[in-house]
């Protein structure tokens, strides 16, 4: 935006960014590979992109749509339907005779698919939904997660989704790892490569963001009446910025399934629409930035740092009192109301990586 | 027709349920006129704007853009009954026309707003930048991976040189909003420019300056309008302005036509002074 003299911030920012991916290769290779660093940084990777990607429509076109977890699940189930190797689809379709689906796809293929089935479905229900006002859109892109859970679910499905039973024995965030004629791993790259795929696809949506079609949405967001008065069709855009985050929410969806190994239409709740919208807001609505940091903290709090709040603690004799299963989520809502009600721009407000390594602006420049 | 209007309105009513806004108005602007709208607070004047730009879809009536016809109407459903507009069945025979602003927009017209609507979470320079969205060459793959790379320094120069134009290449990378008034409306003209109109829209864009800054504004006006080959059609309150610069006027009262001719027509016109009686603007 700022041209020539942006490019020191640009460059210091992918330094860092290189920093980080060079410590975790390191990390890796040195620590056990059980280390909770690495469950966090796995799908603190997936929620990032995921964030990243409903940023993009809530955040830089001012889209309120709650249909992440629908889109998740899409791109999970496709995923692990064509990844799922054909000698145990007998195993996994157990109750479906295999399955009708008897081809596999390569994981990056699969991870693709993934992602436009995901766009595709976005395209389709874009169309109606996208002529709501906010808060009519919420309410029916929450409306089409919940459909599509109870449509995959369906038995008569079951050739192809497997019904309301489990997806397992894809090919896993694992199967990265290189491994020699024994068996025994070589170069650990199973958290490396999520963090680049998560990497990739966060960098397409920033050069999206950065492109003159991302002027476009960033103008909808601003003024819908002036960005139409000066020539920007608001359908056409709004529905591109529908599919294209929906695609980037897909692939998500199918890191996720990578993650948990196995996939289950109903653990796809809105509950994980929330979980993304809280890391989108405490990061900074506009943010990339902001949403990639805090996911990691997000995934960081939830998994590890606060798992003690669920379980009894004994100081010496004397119970720490509240300390029971689901304290966590109280302890969590609490943050996440001070967050909202005093850090209302979230960590980062809308700024990014490189404006850290600009000088301030004159008083009034930033400041909205 | 021998002779085609760059803009032309034939019979336009506007009416939101029992108002009418816009009662069977009829006028045309030629190629490099600058015309201006006048009339009181209420009289209808942006409401014309808006069915112009499609913002609204007339309740009756037709606008044509160079000979072409951008939007055509006539009462239907429950308006039939509670039409109070001119002219009701002229057009009845005729097909029904609309078009979204945007379509608008790329035939070349473009506006400004009576209250100002810049981009507030853009600076000054991405202002003037977003707009030219609607003429670029590239799709949205090309954009995406940046392989525009030429369509988007010809963007930015073009920014440049607008923001040059009004004097504000050194505050470009402040936020639009923070600008003072009269400077916003400066952005807001050279942003419309932006989408290389033939037919520039200005509603009230005096609003808010002061006598000097409406003595420049009405220089500036002209100065872009030879310079962009521009039509000019005006909504302005400050007489020096509309007296100074329009080839014509229209005036209007309770969204009616009541006097229409060069200034010093307008200026002696009976109609036009008790219109305006009581106000303090004439
Ligand atoms: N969308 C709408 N719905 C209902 N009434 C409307 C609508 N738009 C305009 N009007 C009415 O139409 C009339 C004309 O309004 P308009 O804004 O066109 O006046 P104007 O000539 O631009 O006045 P001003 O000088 O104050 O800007 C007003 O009575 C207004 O209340
Ligand atoms: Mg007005």
């Amino acid at each position: 935006m700022k041209e020539k003299k942006l490019t020191l911030a640009n460059v210091a920012s992918a330094l860092i960014v290189l920093c980080l991916y060079v410590a975790v290769f390191i990390a890796e290779q040195k620590l056990p590979a059980t280390s909770m660093l690495f469950t966090v940084l796995k799908k603190g990777a997936t929620y990032a992109l995921v964030a990243v990607s409903m940023n993009l429509l809530n955040g830089f076109t001012g889209i309120f749509s709650l249909g992440q977890a629908g889109f998740m699940l899409i791109g999970a189930y496709v995923y692990a339907i064509f990844t799922i190797p054909l000698e145990q689809r007998v195993n996994v379709y157990q109750y479906y005779a295999g399955g009708v689906v008897q081809f596999t796809l390569p994981v990056f293929v699969a991870m693709l698919l993934a992602g436009l089935v995901a766009a595709f479905f976005a395209f389709l229900i874009g169309l109606p939904v996208l002529r709501l006002k906010s808060d009519y859109l919420a309410i029916a892109t929450l409306g089409f997660a919940e459909i599509i859970r109870a449509i995959f679910q369906w038995n008569q499905l079951g050739p192809v989704t497997n019904g309301s039973n489990m997806l397992r024995l894809f090919p896993t965030f694992n199967d990265f790892n290189i491994r020699n004629a024994d068996g025994n791993v070589t170069v650990y790259l199973s958290t490396l490569v999520p963090l680049l795929v998560a990497g990739v696809c966060i960098a397409l949506i920033v050069m999206i963001i950065n492109s003159t079609y991302g002027r476009a949405l960033r103008s909808i967001k601003d003024d819908e009446v002036a960005a139409e008065a000066m020539g920007i069709n608001l359908a056409h855009h709004k529905r591109l910025a529908f599919c294209v985050s929906s695609f980037f929410t897909g692939i998500g969806g199918a890191m996720l399934a990578m993650y948990q190994t196995t996939v289950q239409a109903k653990s796809f709740t809105s509950a994980m629409t929330y979980e993304i919208l809280l890391i989108v807001v405490i990061g900074g609505v506009g943010s990339v930035t902001g949403s990639c940091i805090s996911a990691f903290l997000f995934v960081a709090a939830s998994e590890w740092w606060l798992r003690f709040l669920d379980e009894k603690q004994m100081i010496g004799n004397w119970e720490v009192p509240l300390l029971r299963n689901g304290f966590r989520l109280v302890v969590f809502s609490i943050i996440i109301m001070i967050v909202v009600l005093f850090f209302r721009r979230g960590i980062m407000g809308t700024k990014e990586l490189p404006d850290l390594f600009r000088r301030k602006k004159k008083a009034g420049g930033e400041l909205k | 027709m021998s002779q085609e209007h760059v803009l032309d309105i034939r019979h336009l009513t506007m009416q939101f349920g029992g108002v009418v806004a816009v009662n069977d108005f009829s006028m045309h602007i030629d190629d490099g006129e600058i015309v201006a709208l006048i009339g009181p607070n209420g009289a209808g004047k942006t409401t014309a704007f808006n069915a112009v730009t499609s913002v609204y879809e007339p309740t009756n009536g037709e606008i044509l853009f160079e000979g072409e016809t951008i939007a055509r109407s006539h009462p239907t459903g429950k308006m039939k009954k509670i039409f109070a507009g001119g002219h009701p069945d002229a057009f009845v025979s005729q097909p029904i026309i609309r078009h979204t602003p945007d379509e608008i927009t790329k035939k070349g017209i473009s506006r400004t707003f009576q209250n100002i609507r810049l981009f507030s979470g853009m600076t000054v320079f991405e202002n003037v930048l977003t707009v030219q969205h609607l003429r670029k060459k590239s799709n949205f793959f090309t954009a995406a991976f940046h392989l525009n790379g030429a369509e988007e320094k010809q963007m930015r120069e073009k920014t440049m040189e607008l923001l040059k134009i009004v004097g504000l290449q050194d505050l470009r990378d402040e936020m639009a909003t923070s600008l003072p008034y009269g400077k916003q409306r400066l952005l807001e003209i050279i942003r419309a420019l932006a989408t290389d109109p033939k037919l520039l829209l200005l509603d009230e864009p005096a609003a808010g300056m002061n006598p000097q800054e409406t003595l420049e504004l009405a220089a500036f006006i002209q100065d872009i309008k030879r310079k962009f080959q521009l039509t000019v059609f005006v909504i302005e309150h400050h007489m020096d302005l509309v007296m100074g610069i329009s080839d014509r006027i229209y005036v209007i009262d309770f969204g009616k036509q009541i006097a229409e001719g060069v200034p010093s027509e307008i200026q002696n016109n009976q109609a036009v002074i008790d219109a305006y009686l009581g106000g303090d603007d004439l």
